[in-house]
């Protein structure tokens, strides 16, 4: 009954399995995602609002903004709230840019018990790195390939 | 007055609709496959990037505003963006634009993270 | 000759002279909470990292576990013990507190029952006097090593089980009162292909209904003939589908089965399975099960707890995930 001899029963018993598995509540997770996400999207935009009363535009205006956002993701997490954000909101508080804040700190709390440097430098970026690595050079081919367009 | 309530209301529907919107296109692909939250986070942000250098982006974030730019995809969008005006100056400026562009974000994220480091712990979670 | 297929019998019948268990805070709201010895209101039980928390209270299920024995601590003659983190260093920081010889085992959450199965084999066969068979593991140090950051907002897919907060130890010796280890069966590693690392529950069950088969032929029983058949952590998805194996190959367990991961918490299905972690089986066993054998209310148990033997580092290469399960049955 080894399974890697018996391919054949390994698939079988593999779609078997998928019967079994517990259903997932689609509907309940998109409502959850969408609510949330869209929530944490107004913030930006009322945080883009008041920072346009004081007086910033353009770039100045959107970098602001996702710094204040940013800040706000990092300290849920210090405070231990975001997780449980996350726990009920799936995506909807992973692809907002508080999600990315959190990717970031999470990893440099958790890991501050192995040392500032190894510990919490080194693995600060375990989650977030993927992000900053794809993010600059597939910035690196947009400009070349604009630039020799 | 009353139009500009109004049109400030409609940008927040907008923001709301959107931003919602990409969430929850990530969450019916969380769903359907088993994508963990670094991969998606990847290839929302990379999604910014190609929309953005084909010129689709740049629509969805005047219409929608920080419905478009809060997303992770709104990150590829300033990366990509950073990019395409880069090119315009030159060689240098396209390499380095990208990643100047972003230089906010990701300045905010590592400050912000040390100094929520110095300060909290993580803790055992019950749930 | 006292073997018979995979499974080796104890003809001189080590006892377990004592047990403990060691829980923690969520896991003492549970079934086990009224029975183990401690119950921790603080997760991190006084220590400055998880790993110290899960060292400190896999030393204090052993030392429990020799005073309430009656041995002093120069007349236990070995150690078996391990836990989930890397090179078992939970077990090995917690062996150096004391003086006699340890010996480290590595089985994922099957380790109580491999630790169980080694002591009785050495206790039966007359090298050694007593022997403290210990495992114990931790939340928070589990998910650190296997899943992310503690802090990071993921969402848990209704397939995952929740790592145990908790230790259990158990003194085996040659002579006196307590139950007995009647026989043991050693495991086999099974590997039906499951590559999902958040259904522990379906990948280990073929390897517990693998143990379970072979124990029930070796012996020539029955499920009928246990008053209770204990796994370690399938979880509600992994007990459903050990049922379904098993009756498959002509043994219905679904009378007798219980699950210690089922049991220890209260389970909704469709959000979550129940506990895991070599913690697990060992707080159950060590406080539930063993309260109510020595009490009577059971005569018969058949004990094999279940491990997924799997690194991040294996899943990492996406390669499907090997189990095992090893059985030893207690009897009054």
């Amino acid at each position: 009954m080894t399974g890697r001899t018996r391919e054949n029963y390994n698939r079988n018993y593999l779609e078997y399995v998928k019967t079994q598995d517990p259903p997932t509540k689609h509907f309940k997770n998109c409502l959850a995602a969408f609510g949330v996400g869209g929530f944490i999207c107004c913030i930006g935009q009322f945080i883009r609002y008041m920072l346009g009363y004081a007086g910033l535009s353009g770039d100045e205006l959107a970098g602001s903004t996702s710094v204040i956002l940013i800040f706000i993701g990092c300290l849920l997490t210090g405070l231990g709230v975001y997780d449980r954000i996350g726990r009920y909101a799936g995506a909807g508080s992973i692809v907002p840019i508080t999600g990315f804040a959190n990717s970031v700190t999470s990893p440099a709390i958790e890991f501050k018990t192995e040392g500032w440097i190894y510990g919490m430098a080194a693995k600060m970026f375990t989650v977030a790195g993927a992000i900053i690595v794809f993010g600059v050079f597939s910035g690196v081919i947009v400009g070349l390939v604009y630039l020799f367009l | 007055m009353e139009a500009e309530i109004l049109s400030i209301f409609l940008a927040y529907l907008k923001a709301f609709a959107v931003g919602g919107g990409i969430c929850l296109i990530a969450q019916i692909i969380i769903n359907y496959t088993d994508l963990t939250a670094g991969k998606i986070l990847v290839y929302f942000m990379l999604a910014g990037v190609v929309l953005t250098s084909i010129g689709l982006y740049q629509p969805l974030v005047e219409f929608a505003g920080a419905g478009a730019t809060v997303p992770i995809s709104g990150f590829g969008y300033l990366l990509a963006n950073g990019a395409m005006k880069g090119a315009e100056k030159g060689l240098f400026y396209a390499v380095t634009g990208a990643l100047t562009a972003a230089s906010a974000g990701v300045t905010a994220a590592v400050v912000f993270a040390f100094l929520m480091a110095l300060i909290f712990k993580s803790r055992t979670k019950r749930n | 000759m006292n073997k018979k297929g995979n499974t080796i019998f104890f003809e001189n019948a080590p006892r377990i002279t004592s047990f403990a268990a060691v829980c923690g805070s969520k896991e003492s709201e549970g079934i086990i909470g009224s029975y183990a010895d401690i119950a921790l209101s603080d997760d991190m039980y006084g220590e400055s990292t998880y790993e110290k928390a899960e060292c400190k209270m896999l030393s204090t299920a052993i030392s429990l576990a020799v005073k309430k024995s009656g041995y002093k601590e120069n007349e236990v003659d070995v150690l078996f013990s391990g836990d989930l983190l890397n090179q078992i260093i939970s077990a090995s920081f917690a062996a150096r507190d004391y003086n006699f010889p340890f010996l480290g085992v590595y089985s994922a959450c099957s380790t109580m029952s491999e630790s169980m199965l080694l002591a009785a084999a050495l206790v039966n066969a007359g090298y050694i006097n007593s022997a403290v068979a210990a495992t114990g593991s931790h939340f928070a140090s589990a998910e650190r090593q296997y899943r992310y950051p503690l802090e990071l907002g993921c969402t848990r897919p209704p397939q995952a089980q929740w790592t145990v907060t908790g230790a259990g130890a158990n003194l085996i010796s040659s002579g006196g009162r307590g139950v007995k280890i009647v026989n043991g069966t050693m495991g086999r590693v099974c590997d039906f292909g499951v590559t999902d690392v958040n259904n522990m529950g379906a990948a280990m069950a073929p390897a517990a209904a693998d143990t379970l088969i072979r124990h029930f032929k070796d012996t020539e029983t029955s499920p009928e003939d246990y008053d209770l058949i204990l796994t370690g952590d399938l979880g509600a998805l992994g007990s459903r589908i050990l049922k379904d194996l098993t009756w498959e190959k002509g043994f219905d367990v679904s009378e007798k089965h219980v699950d210690c991961g089922e049991i220890i918490y209260k389970v909704i299905e469709s959000e979550f399975q129940g506990g895991s972690g070599a913690g697990c089986s060992a707080t159950v066993l060590n406080s539930y099960v063993l309260t109510k054998m020595s009490a009577g209310l059971y005569g018969r148990v058949l004990f094999a707890a279940t491990g997924a033997l799997l690194s991040t580092v294996s899943s990492g290469q996406g390669e499907s995930i090997p189990c095992i399960s090893h059985a030893v049955q207690l009897e009054n």
